[in-house]
């Protein structure tokens, strides 16, 4: 993992699934200034960066370690924004079911974007969908809504 | 992530330390696929020292249940914190599994 300049925090990590839960933690520990609360980073935030990053070196970067993933994070004063991208060829997220509906149900995989939409304020994906922004506000509802619509 | 195995009557009981994560998530299944080879058809996982639960982690549980169905058997949860309860109640995966409040609990009627 190396550190990049350029935002509030720039981070490239190389495509391995075992290093996600290191750059997540070193991600929120970086959080802490906001006014985003600790329970709402620790569930919703750590959900959606994990998931996104997994997304990136499963599917984007098809598991390629001579690939790599670049996280890029802003901390606002009211909010946290975290942009991966992976240097695979995009996905179109309208193609992936809903895994709450009973015939998805008993499936092993597909929750991760349905987490991202229903943890974080906002989603954006970039045009090609190799790149998704997660944006995570400290004045949301309660502590799990989120209700992204990408 | 570790775990502990242990049996209570015929019960297989497994302690989740840690995170079920994308990064260790096989090394759960492992551990559960070799117990069914070996017959075993009951078990519990218990959550009580588990921080987190990604969404790899619940697709293995939701394998493994499946799995252990296949063999005659069930597979409840136990002691899941409020956060973690939260992402099996987002996914609806609270009406897929048995969950109880603790491992006592889990274990009555098995």
């Amino acid at each position: 993992m190396s550190e990049l300049t350029g935002g509030d925090l720039v981070l490239e990590i190389p495509t391995d699934i075992h290093s996600i839960s290191g750059a997540v933690d070193y991600v929120l520990s970086r959080c802490s200034a906001s006014e985003v609360s600790a329970r709402k980073l620790n569930l919703n935030f750590r959900v959606g960066l994990t998931e996104a990053l997994t997304n990136a070196m499963m599917y984007g970067n098809d598991h390629d370690p001579s690939k790599s993933v670049v996280i890029e994070v802003v901390m606002g004063r009211d909010h946290v924004q975290a942009t991966v991208r992976d240097q695979g060829s995009g996905f179109d997220p309208r193609s992936v079911p809903d895994p709450t509906l009973p015939e998805n149900l008993t499936r092993s995989y597909g929750r991760g974007l349905f987490l991202m939409r229903e943890l974080l304020d906002e989603l954006w994906f970039n045009d090609c969908g190799n790149e998704v922004t997660l944006i995570l506000r400290a004045e949301s509802c309660s502590t799990f809504e989120g209700g992204a619509s990408a | 992530m570790s775990f502990q195995v242990s049996k209570v009557n015929d019960v297989t009981v497994i302690e989740v330390d840690g995170q079920l994560i994308v990064g260790n998530r096989n090394e759960l299944k492992k551990e559960v696929l070799e117990k069914i080879e070996l017959g075993e058809q009951t078990f519990v996982i218990d959550f009580a020292n588990t921080a987190y639960i990604d969404s790899s982690g619940l697709g293995v549980l939701v394998s493994l249940s499946k799995k252990i169905r296949e063999h005659g058997g069930e597979l409840r949860l136990s002691s899941l914190s409020e956060d973690l309860r939260t992402l099996f109640e987002l996914t609806k995966l609270d009406t897929l599994f048995r969950i109880a409040e603790d491992r006592e609990q889990a274990l009555e009627g098995f």
